[in-house]
């Protein structure tokens, strides 16, 4: 493979330099387990090593108590060799733990950070529990480019080794009130986001919508999108996913052809790599980021029925 | 004003259990406003603390006393000589007004209400919050919709990605405070209001209780 030969990168992470050379990502997602054990995130790992560009691990997704998404991401580093990225949530720390948490991170070698407000914790496990929102996800990002870029906290002291972190945000294309909805991602930009993954895409129409205000703003050009997608493997969750989750939008045809489906797992694969194919086709869109919620062993299916393969290596 | 709801009987009644006198205290605050702890609120639950320790075969006596303020000094002393003559008091005002009284007085004071926010009257029988008493007002920039206390994540720049069809994540029962803010800032021709990148807020716990001396009002000046 041609050595490129980058200059000015931001963080040196694998997913950055597949993004700034062009050529077209593919990241995974590992939710932690709910007990104290990496043999679940091994298993994943070792699935989806040589398929993917960084793997992200969901910080207490739904807000539920989870394996801490930087102890994932230091045995993913540690004991696999690969990339991860981290999500943070701004639900469950303020901003002094936060930039606690991502000193050690940047020092054990984390480098993809992503940048979430949380699932809102009635949501979850301690329903009574306080809520942090300290800081939004806005800030969030504000505070981590000015710790890589001016090399001080958010108070303002200085940080002498500063880490320099590729920063994430997401989007939802499919959150209300849509016209909002590229304005907010031009603030995450305007903030320091460098990337973006979308919320998963069950409704391509609406995507490509969203992609059109997008690029109205010229949004593309000014940090890499990533297009959230998601095989759902059974017919059910998909139209639990349309009536019962806020925040998602599931096509009619996407739950129809699940329901029609002699195989709907199949079915759920084709569906995934058809929507990589018409992501790539569509401009602005920089990558994918498969999030196979509790079907992680399918993602290298997917990655290689869409032409992904092989990964670049640098 | 300050919203509250009447504690259940049950609960004051374990509290003024030792207790064979006590004084109901209402106020004719926010808390009468609110129909939580005014005059009327004082003479039925001082009905029914008689009726249930009558019921119970171990009376007691309860004396009644409402005044316009709780949270004021020069109201509180009206309840000098009731509060003298009492084992127990059981407030019905807001907890400034419970906390403020009990300072004051020599026997133990408790809570017949139960705060909840700074809220408004918005239909009979309805109450909601508006305000969170953060000490650094946003109004301007938000369309007079205040994102800490409307958005269930108190998010200073748009709302997350729970939003839908005008509601929030945590309910449908609950309207999406930055869509709120969105209609409000479209009907005013301020959408470009949204871009602007709120900082990190300063929640101004910094020193302890917060506290507001105006120097020109204070009795210690020259």
């Amino acid at each position: 493979m041609k050595e490129i030969k980058f200059e000015n990168l931001k963080s040196g992470s694998n997913l950055e330099k597949v993004l700034v050379s062009g050529q077209f990502a593919c990241t995974g997602e590992i939710g932690p387990p709910t007990y104290a054990s990496f043999e679940e995130i091994d298993k994943h790992a070792r699935e989806m090593k040589g398929k993917v560009d960084s793997i992200n691990f969901t910080d207490n997704q739904t807000a539920v108590v989870r394996l801490s998404s930087w102890a994932a991401s230091l045995r993913l580093i540690y004991e696999h060799g690969m990339e991860p990225n981290l999500q943070v949530v701004c639900r469950d720390r303020n901003r002094l733990a936060i930039q606690s948490d991502l000193l050690g991170a940047y020092a054990h070698g984390i480098r993809n950070v992503l940048c979430l407000s949380g699932d809102h914790q009635t949501f979850g496990s301690s329903p009574g529990c306080k809520g942090v929102y300290d800081v939004d996800s806005v800030q969030l990002i504000s505070m981590l480019k000015r710790l890589r870029d001016d090399g001080c906290f958010e108070c303002g002291a200085e940080c002498k080794i500063n880490p320099k972190f590729f920063i994430g945000c997401a989007e939802n294309p499919f959150g209300d009130p849509f016209e909002f909805r590229a304005i907010r991602l031009e603030k995450k930009i305007e903030a320091g986001a460098d990337f973006v993954q979308t919320q998963c895409i069950l409704d391509m129409e609406r995507f490509e919508l969203f992609m059109e205000k997008v690029r109205e703003l010229g949004l593309h050009k000014r940090a890499f999108i990533c297009a959230g997608l998601m095989p759902v493997k059974s017919p059910r969750m998909a139209r639990y996913m349309q009536t019962g989750v806020p925040g998602m939008l599931v096509s009619e045809e996407f739950c129809q052809r699940l329901e029609k489906a002699e195989d709907p797992k199949a079915e759920a694969v084709n569906i995934t790599v058809e929507y990589i194919k018409r992501c790539r086709q569509i401009e602005g869109v920089a990558g994918v980021h498969i999030m196979a919620v509790a079907w992680e062993s399918i993602v290298p299916t997917v990655i290689e029925k869409a032409g992904l393969l092989p990964r670049p290596t640098f | 004003m300050i919203v509250a709801e009447r504690k259940p009987v049950e609960k004051v009644l374990e509290m003024i259990a030792p207790y064979k006198k006590v004084l109901i205290a209402g106020c004719y605050g926010c808390v009468t406003v609110c129909l939580a702890g005014g005059e009327k609120e004082v003479g039925i639950l001082a009905s029914q603390i008689r009726l249930a320790r009558n019921k119970a075969g171990n009376p007691i006596e309860v004396v009644e006393q409402t005044v316009e303020r709780q949270c004021d000094a020069e109201y509180l002393a009206k309840f000098q000589d009731n509060v003298s003559k009492v084992e127990a008091v059981v407030s019905l005002a807001c907890g400034i007004g419970i906390q403020y009284l009990a300072e004051k007085s020599p026997v133990p004071v408790f809570p017949g209400v139960n705060t909840l926010f700074l809220g408004a009257n918005i239909d009979v029988g309805k109450w909601e919050e508006r305000c969170f008493a953060c000490g650094d007002c946003v109004l301007d920039k938000t369309g007079g919709i205040c994102p800490i206390a409307r958005c269930s994540k108190s998010l200073l720049n748009g709302p997350c990605g729970g939003s839908q069809y005008g509601k929030c994540e945590v309910s449908k029962d609950v309207d999406c405070g930055w869509q709120l803010i969105y209609d409000r800032l479209k009907a005013l021709g301020q959408l470009d209001k949204l871009k602007e990148i709120i900082p990190a807020k300063n929640w101004k716990r910094d020193k302890g209780p917060r506290k507001l001396v105006r120097e020109e009002l204070t009795l210690e000046r020259d």
